[in-house]
C-alpha cells in the first residue's frame, strides 16, 4: 500500500490538472464590463454591476460573488480572481501566467455591498433550482431598488412558478415606488397594498410625507395601502395571540387533566403532580438517548416511541406513591397535600442526582420543527400545532377511558358518592390505584409534549401545580368538561393580556380574576348539584 | 362578672409554662447578650456572631411558626403563603434599612443604589416616609395586616376552605414573588435589599446591636406565645376551633364564621410581619426568593413537626427543623432535599400530632 501512495497522487494530479481549464470555461463576459468593476467612481462601478446582473449568466455570478468576498482582484489591466494557486482572468476565464506581483482586491462599500447583494440575488431569479429561486425572490421582498425593476421584469417574464411569481410582482412593485413615473408609483402601491408584511409597511410609510411624495394621488393610494396593512397586520396578531393561547390552553390541559381525575377521585391535591410531568419529559429525553445510540436511522420517530414509555413510566410512579403513602393519608386532604410536597421534593432531588442538576437536551424530530406561515408575518410552529393535536388526542383517550370502560364507569361512581360506591361493590381502593396511575399516566404524557417546547430539568414540574390547580378550581372538581373550558378560557385570556401588559402582570391578573370568580361561583363552572356538595 | 384581664392572661399558660418562659426570658434576653458582649472571643464561654444571628433567625422562624399554627392548628386554615405576609414585614423595614444607607451606597447617591442602577431620579411615592422610623414600625404592622384583610375578607366571604384555601394562598405568594422580581416594582427586583448599614444612626453589624436584635426576637417571640395562648384558652379560641371542626353547625349556632376567621387570619399575617422585620436586619438581606411557594409551604412543616395547635409545638418545629438545616446543608448538601421531603412524608404518616403529641404518648405510657 505504501508504495502505491504516491502514485495515486501523482495521477489524481494529473486528473485535475486536466479537469481544470474545463471549470475555468468562462463564457466571455465583455471584459470592458469586468474591467469598470474597478473604476475609480462608485457610480461606475454600481453600473457595471447592475448590467452584470441583468446578465443572466452564471459566470457574472461567480465574479460579482467573489467581488461581494473582496476576493475580485485588480493588477494594471487585469481583472482576475485566484483559482488555487493560479490567477484567471475575470472576463475570459483565462489563465494568467505569471501571476503579477502586486495586485489588490477591489474596494467595496456599502452601497456597493447592497448592489451587489441585489445584483447577486437578481442572477439566481433565473437559476434552474426553485428553491434557489423562492430563496432570492424572498429576499428581494426587502430591499429591492428602482435599478433592480428592469431585472425583476425580465425575471418576472421567465418565471413559470406562481408561488415565485407572486414574490417577483411584490419585488417589482417595491422597486417601482422609487420610480420617478408617478403613475408607475401609484399601481406600485395599489399592489402593495395586498401585503401584509411589516416592511412594507416601513416602505410606504415615507410616502406618506409631502416632502417624499409630490403626488397626491399616491399619497391617498399609499394611505388606504399602510390602514390596509396595519388591519391585516393586526388580524394577524390576534389570529397569533389565539393560536399561543390555544396552545398554552393545551399544555394547561395535559398537565391539568391528570390532577382533575385525582382531585375528582380521591380528594386530595397531589403536590408531586408537577414531578410526573417531570418524569414523562425525562422518559422522553431517555427515549431518545435510547434511540441515538440504537437506531439512530429512526431517530424522528422516537416521540412516538416516547408517548407509551412516558405513560408508564409517570404511572407507575404515580401507582408507587398513591399504594405507599397517598392511601394511609385518606380523608385528610391538607395532611396529603404536605406529604406529596414531601415527595415532590424527593422526586426533583432524585432527578438531580440521576441526570444532573443541569437542564438536558431533547431535540424536536425533524418533523415537528420549522413552521407552516399562514400568513407573513404569522408563522405556526409545528411542534406547537403537533401538540394541540396530541392533546386532542389524550381528551379523546382519556373521555373513552372514563365513559366507555369499567374503569371509568368506577371512577365516575366513586367521584360521585365514594361510600355508596363502595356499597354496590366497586372496589375502591383498587380503582383508587388504577385512578392514580391513570391520571398520573396522562401526566407523563402531558410531560412528553412538554419537552417538546420548554426546557427539561429536576425543577420543570414546579411551575406547573399552580397553574393546573386553577384549571381544576375553575372547572369544577371531577369535570373534565370543566377542566377543558377552563384551560382553554386561561390560556387565551392569559397570553391577550400578555401580550396587552406583560407576562407578570398577566399572571397576577389572571390569579386575581380566579379568585373573583370563585366568589361567584364556588365550586367551578361545572358545579356538582347536590347534597353531597358541601364536605 | 368578667375576669379582670390580668388575671386571664395569668391563666392562659399553667405554672410550669410561665416557669419555662421566665427561664427562656433569662437566658435569651441577658444571659447569651451578656455572654456574647462581656465575655472576650476565644473564652470558652463566648457566644459568637454566628450563634447570636443563627439563633436570632430562627426565633423569627419560630414567631411565623406560632403564627401559622394559630390559623392552622386553632383555625383549621391551612396556608401555603404565610412566606409572603413575612416577606411583606420584612421589605416594609428593609425600605426603612435601605434608607438608612444614605449616601454610604456605590454611587453614593441619597437614592437607594438600584434606583440610580435604573436610573430613576426621585424615589417612587410609596417609598414617602420610609426614612421614619416609626412611620416604617405602622408600616411592618400594617402592610401584612391589609393583605391579609382584604385577601381574607374575599376569601372566607365566600368559604374557601381546605386544600381550595391552601393552593390560592400558593397562587397568591407566588404572584408577589414574581411582582417583586420585577426591577420596575421598585424593591430592587431580584437582588432585594441588602447592604445595610444602620438602625437609627447605630452600625448594624456591631456586636451592641445584634445582642439587642436577639433579645428583640426573643422577647416578641414570647409575646407571640403569650397573645396567641391568650387567645386560644379565651373564649374566642373555643369558638375558632369549633368552627374548625364543624363550621356549619357554629353557623346554625348564631356566630358568623368570617369574623373570627378574618380576625385570626389577619392577627397571624401582622405577627409573620413582626418577625419578617426582626429577621431582616439579623440576616442583612431580603430578597423575593423568600415568598417562593417552596419557603411558604416549608413553614408548615415546621408545625407540623412540632405539633399542631400546641403552640409551643411550633416553636419547637421550627427550632428543629432550622437547625437540622443549618447542619445538613452544610455537611450533605444534596441530601438535605430528600430529609425534608423524608420529614414531610413521615410526619404526616407517623406523627401526626408531632413531637409533642409523641412526648405526651410517651410520658402517658410511662404513668401506665
Amino acid at each position: 500500500m505504501t508504495d502505491t501512495g504516491p502514485t495515486m497522487k501523482r495521477l489524481l494530479l494529473t486528473l485535475l490538472l486536466l479537469l481544470l481549464p474545463a471549470s475555468n470555461a468562462f463564457a466571455a463576459l465583455d471584459p470592458a464590463l469586468v474591467r469598470q468593476l474597478a473604476a475609480e467612481e462608485s457610480d461606475d462601478k454600481i453600473a457595471a454591476i447592475r448590467q452584470l446582473g441583468a446578465s443572466a449568466s452564471a459566470d457574472a455570478a461567480k465574479v460579482l460573488k467573489a467581488m461581494a468576498d473582496d476576493e475580485l482582484l485588480v493588477a494594471d489591466e487585469a481583472v482576475f480572481i485566484f483559482d488555487g494557486e493560479q490567477a484567471v482572468d475575470a472576463a475570459t476565464g483565462a489563465v494568467i501566467d505569471p501571476v503579477p506581483e502586486t495586485y489588490e482586491s477591489i474596494t467595496v462599500n456599502n452601497r456597493l455591498r447592497s448592489e451587489l447583494a441585489n445584483a447577486l440575488a437578481a442572477l439566481k431569479l433565473y437559476d434552474p433550482d426553485r428553491a434557489v429561486r423562492l430563496a432570492a425572490a424572498t429576499e428581494l421582498q426587502s430591499n429591492a431598488g428602482i435599478g433592480m425593476a428592469p431585472i425583476l421584469a425580465a425575471a418576472m417574464a421567465k418565471e413559470t412558478d406562481a408561488g415565485i411569481q407572486a414574490l417577483l410582482k411584490q419585488a417589482h412593485a417595491l422597486a417601482n415606488l422609487e420610480n420617478p413615473d408617478a403613475a408607475a408609483r401609484l399601481a406600485a402601491v395599489e399592489l402593495l397594498a395586498d401585503s401584509a408584511s411589516p416592511a412594507t409597511r416601513g416602505l410606504l410609510l415615507p410616502l406618506l410625507d409631502e416632502a417624499n411624495e409630490p403626488d397626491a394621488a399616491v399619497r391617498e393610494a399609499a394611505a388606504q395601502a399602510v390602514d390596509a396593512i396595519e388591519a391585516r397586520l393586526a388580524f394577524g396578531e390576534i389570529l397569533g395571540q389565539i393560536f399561543s393561547g390555544l396552545s398554552l390552553s393545551s399544555i394547561l390541559l395535559l398537565a391539568a387533566l391528570g390532577l382533575a381525575i385525582t382531585y375528582g377521585v380521591m380528594g386530595v391535591i397531589n403536590m408531586a403532580h408537577g414531578e410526573l410531568l417531570m418524569i414523562g419529559a425525562y422518559a422522553t429525553f431517555f427515549t431518545q438517548t435510547l434511540f441515538r445510540a440504537y437506531f439512530p436511522d429512526y431517530i424522528d420517530w422516537y416521540v412516538l416511541a416516547a408517548i407509551p414509555a412516558a405513560f408508564l413510566a409517570a404511572a407507575l410512579v404515580g401507582m408507587l406513591l398513591e399504594r405507599t403513602v397517598i392511601r394511609r393519608l385518606y380523608g385528610r386532604p391538607l395532611e396529603t397535600l404536605l406529604a406529596t410536597w414531601g415527595l415532590s421534593l424527593i422526586l426533583i432531588q432524585a432527578a438531580r442526582m440521576l441526570f444532573g442538576a443541569q437542564n438536558v437536551e431533547v431535540a424536536n424530530p425533524v418533523w415537528m420543527s420549522g413552521g407552516v406561515e399562514i400568513m407573513a408575518g404569522l408563522v405556526l410552529p409545528w411542534n406547537r400545532i403537533v401538540i394541540i393535536g396530541f392533546t386532542l388526542f389524550v381528551l379523546a383517550l382519556v373521555w373513552v377511558l372514563m365513559q366507555k370502560t369499567r374503569l371509568g364507569l368506577f371512577v365516575r361512581a366513586i367521584t360521585q358518592n365514594r361510600p355508596m360506591a363502595g356499597c354496590v361493590g366497586v372496589p375502591t381502593g383498587r380503582v383508587d390505584t388504577m385512578a392514580f396511575g391513570l391520571g398520573a399516566g396522562i401526566a407523563g404524557l402531558g410531560g412528553v409534549a412538554l419537552s417538546q417546547i420548554a426546557n427539561v430539568g429536576p425543577d420543570m414540574g414546579q411551575g406547573y401545580i399552580v397553574d393546573s390547580f386553577l384549571v381544576v378550581v375553575l372547572g369544577g372538581v371531577g369535570q373534565l368538561a370543566g377542566a377543558v373550558w377552563a384551560a382553554l378560557g386561561l390560556g387565551v385570556v392569559t397570553k391577550f393580556l400578555e401580550g396587552w401588559s406583560g407576562a407578570v402582570i398577566a399572571k397576577i391578573v389572571v390569579l386575581v380574576i380566579v379568585i373573583v370568580f370563585i366568589q361567584k361561583r364556588p365550586q367551578g363552572l361545572f358545579a356538582l348539584k347536590g347534597r353531597f356538595v358541601d364536605n | 362578672m368578667r375576669t379582670p384581664f390580668t388575671i386571664r392572661v395569668l391563666a392562659a399558660m399553667p405554672r410550669s409554662g410561665w416557669i419555662a418562659m421566665g427561664l427562656f426570658a433569662a437566658i435569651t434576653l441577658v444571659l447569651m447578650p451578656a455572654l456574647h458582649l462581656f465575655v472576650p472571643e476565644g473564652h470558652p464561654f463566648h457566644v459568637s456572631n454566628y450563634v447570636i444571628t443563627l439563633g436570632g433567625k430562627i426565633m423569627c422562624y419560630a414567631i411565623v411558626a406560632v403564627a401559622m399554627d394559630l390559623v392552622w392548628g386553632y383555625a383549621g386554615i391551612l396556608s401555603l403563603g404565610h412566606g409572603m405576609f413575612f416577606a411583606l414585614g420584612g421589605y416594609a423595614f428593609g425600605m426603612y434599612l435601605m434608607r438608612g444607607i444614605g449616601t454610604d451606597g456605590s454611587y453614593q447617591s441619597h437614592l437607594p443604589d438600584f434606583m440610580v442602577f435604573l436610573d430613576w431620579k426621585e424615589l417612587p411615592w410609596y417609598w414617602a416616609g420610609s426614612d421614619s422610623f416609626v412611620l416604617t414600625l405602622i408600616l411592618v404592622l400594617a402592610v401584612p395586616s391589609l393583605v391579609a384583610f382584604v385577601f381574607g375578607y374575599f376569601a372566607f366571604r365566600s368559604r374557601i376552605k381546605g386544600v381550595y384555601f391552601a393552593i390560592i394562598t400558593q397562587a397568591l405568594t407566588f404572584a408577589a414573588m414574581l411582582l417583586f422580581f420585577r426591577n420596575e416594582t421598585g424593591f430592587g427586583g431580584n437582588n432585594g435589599f441588602t447592604d445595610f448599614k444602620r438602625i437609627l444612626g447605630y452600625d448594624i453589624t456591631s456586636p451592641e446591636m445584634r445582642a439587642t436584635l436577639f433579645a428583640l426576637s426573643a422577647l416578641a417571640l414570647m409575646l407571640a406565645l403569650l397573645a396567641g395562648r391568650y387567645l386560644a384558652t379565651s373564649k374566642f379560641g373555643r369558638v375558632l376551633a369549633a368552627i374548625r371542626d364543624a363550621e356549619s353547625r357554629v353557623m346554625f349556632i348564631g356566630y358568623n364564621p368570617l369574623h373570627y376567621k378574618l380576625f385570626i387570619w389577619t392577627f397571624s399575617a401582622m405577627l409573620c410581619g413582626i418577625a419578617g422585620a426582626l429577621y431582616v436586619p439579623q440576616v442583612g438581606i431580603i430578597n423575593p426568593g423568600e415568598m417562593s411557594p417552596a419557603n411558604s409551604i416549608e413553614i408548615a412543616i415546621w408545625v407540623a413537626v412540632g405539633g399542631r395547635g400546641t403552640l409551643i409545638g411550633p416553636i419547637i418545629g421550627a427550632g428543629l427543623v432550622n437547625g437540622f438545616k443549618s447542619f445538613f446543608t452544610v455537611a450533605f448538601p444534596e441530601y438535605w432535599l430528600f430529609f425534608l421531603g423524608a420529614l414531610f412524608v413521615g410526619v404526616t404518616l407517623w406523627l401526626p400530632e408531632g413531637v409533642v403529641g409523641l412526648w405526651k404518648r410517651i410520658r402517658a405510657r410511662v404513668a401506665a
